[in-house]
């Protein structure tokens, strides 16, 4: 039910790991529902996203679209970052079967918190 | 190396045998079972001998074996046909936690559409039902019991026997689901009170599409299919000659080969937990370890990861098998069958279902073991619950 792309991702994920001294961590989601996705970033004073890991408890599509939230944000400017839409992760992973679209809207949600965590500390 | 199938709870390669006795239906023997010619009256003959067989296997006579297109079908027809018949005597049936769902949707359904009403009797963690709560449950108004012989996630069996004696002593009929047990557990219709049973080709290496319900003679059963005289007028339609040859000769191997397969199989499933348990951290075995249940089912929680996401790195790795968590399924709930046992949600979401078949291999688990540690591991590495495992907290 899973695409190439999706499977390729889940078989061989990026930016797995936790940054111990990061700027912001998001997590979302809990364990009852299947999905638990964090993401850690290293952020620079002028903004920009220098590096994110992520760790996930969920299904290839939760492992999947987490590895190109990483991928997506990284190099980018937390202003931009915050407006990464769920449907930007799903259209890079060229398509999700239907019912595994929350795990996209995780993955938007996770890197907002991380932002959010970020923003709350500085 | 070819790729390795532990997914036989969810169907069966046709052997070779029952290949070989299907073939002939095809182009010669091709008349319809109903003419009166003789192409007709051959297939009627191939049609026969096959009811034979599958009577002789559960106990039963020929007369009271319907063919059908399969379990899904048969669970729903008496379920349905049963409701329709005893309607002046009660809306009351009474069936487990742990049923498949051809029989738990269709209860769900006749709930709306016919006012009846379901007790879903609980199970204890090995899978098992009470006795004493099944006695308490019966009512006045009961029509039927209907509890499967051995559950298709974690292959429980259940005492059919003593369910049947209860349902009897209360003047209530008893529908068992088969279909997981017939190849491991041995029927016997009358021995275990048994009213109606369901089976399915495609469990013990028959084809697919095609099923029998057992019914007792002299029991009432609503129709299933109108339209021509088939399984005497009960189900109607021309007789699929060539999945009811395949059944006849599976069943038929499947009893003649039961005690050896058996011992294979639960040497293999031994051999596979105990591999398992040793060399994988937190790993919970789900379902009993007493003799009553399946030699040819495995079922574990991994802790800390989703069963989805083993499943996909299993299917990887050129290894099938089933899973019991949401999101393969498409719901946001796991396996109702694991948490009727009251195993806790999140490790019902890490839940696989290994199913073994005869044509297995110990090289073929250690093979397996060997892939289950790495991915496993992998997967861990991966989860922030396993992070947090010694001591941490994860705030969410």
């Amino acid at each position: 039910m899973y695409n190439e792309k999706v499977m390729q991702e889940f078989a061989a994920p990026q930016n797995v790991g936790f940054i111990e001294d990061a700027d912001g961590v998001g997590k979302v989601g809990n364990a009852s529902c299947g999905d638990i996705m964090e993401i850690s970033m290293k952020i620079d004073d002028s903004g920009i996203i220098t590096d994110a890991k992520f760790r996930t408890f969920g299904c290839a599509a939760a492992i999947a679209t987490s590895s190109v939230a990483t991928r997506m944000v990284i190099g980018k400017h937390i202003d931009d970052a915050l407006s990464i839409k769920n449907s930007d992760v799903v259209e890079t992973l060229e398509g999700l079967p239907p019912q595994k679209i929350h795990c996209s809207v995780l993955a938007e949600e996770a890197i907002k918190e991380a932002i959010a965590d970020y923003k709350a500390k500085k | 190396m070819d790729r390795i199938y532990l997914d036989h709870s969810a169907t069966t390669p046709v052997s070779q045998e029952v290949l070989q006795a299907m073939m002939p239906c095809f182009t010669e023997v091709y008349g319809n079972g109903s003419s009166q010619h003789s192409h007709g009256r051959d297939a009627a003959k191939l049609i026969d001998i096959a009811r034979k067989q599958v009577a002789d296997a559960i106990g039963a006579k020929s007369s009271e074996i319907y063919f059908t297109g399969g379990g899904t079908e048969s669970d729903n027809w008496v379920v349905r046909g049963v409701v329709e018949a005893y309607k002046t005597k009660g809306n009351h049936i009474i069936t487990t936690a742990i049923e498949h769902p051809a029989l738990n949707k269709t209860l769900d359904e006749l709930i709306r559409s016919h006012g009846i009403e379901v007790t879903k009797l609980g199970v204890d963690k090995e899978g098992f039902i009470s006795l004493e709560e099944l006695k308490s449950a019966i009512r006045p108004t009961t029509i039927l019991v209907t509890v499967m012989t051995a559950n298709n996630e974690i292959g429980t069996y259940q005492d059919i026997a003593a369910i049947g004696k209860i349902a009897h002593d209360n003047k209530v009929l008893f529908h068992t689901d088969a279909v997981q047990a017939i190849c491991s557990f041995g029927i016997n219709v009358v021995e275990q009170n048994v009213d109606f049973l369901s089976l399915s080709a495609h469990k013990f290496y028959g084809p697919k599409g095609i099923g029998v319900l057992y019914r007792k003679n002299g029991i009432k059963l609503g129709k299933h299919i109108t339209g021509g005289e088939q399984e005497r007028s009960m189900r109607a339609g021309t007789h699929n000659t060539a999945g009811i040859v395949g059944l006849g000769k599976a069943i038929e191997i499947a009893v003649r080969d039961r005690d050896a397969n058996n011992k294979h199989l639960s040497e293999l499933r031994d051999y596979f937990v105990s591999e398992v348990e040793s060399k994988i951290p937190n790993v919970y075995y789900n379902g009993t370890k007493g003799n009553n249940r399946m030699p040819s089912i495995a079922n574990f929680s991994f802790e800390f990861i989703e069963g989805e996401s083993i499943l996909l790195r299993l299917d990887l790795a050129g290894i099938s098998v089933s899973s019991g968590s949401a999101c393969s399924s498409g719901s946001l709930e796991p396996s109702h069958c694991l948490l009727a046992t009251g195993l806790p949600i999140e490790l019902a979401h890490g839940s696989l279902r290994f199913s073994f078949g005869i044509n297995n291999t110990k090289d073929q688990v250690d093979y397996v073991v060997e892939s289950l540690i790495t991915i496993i591991d992998s997967l861990r590495q991966l989860s922030p619950l396993f992070a947090m495992k010694d001591g941490g907290t994860f705030n969410v």
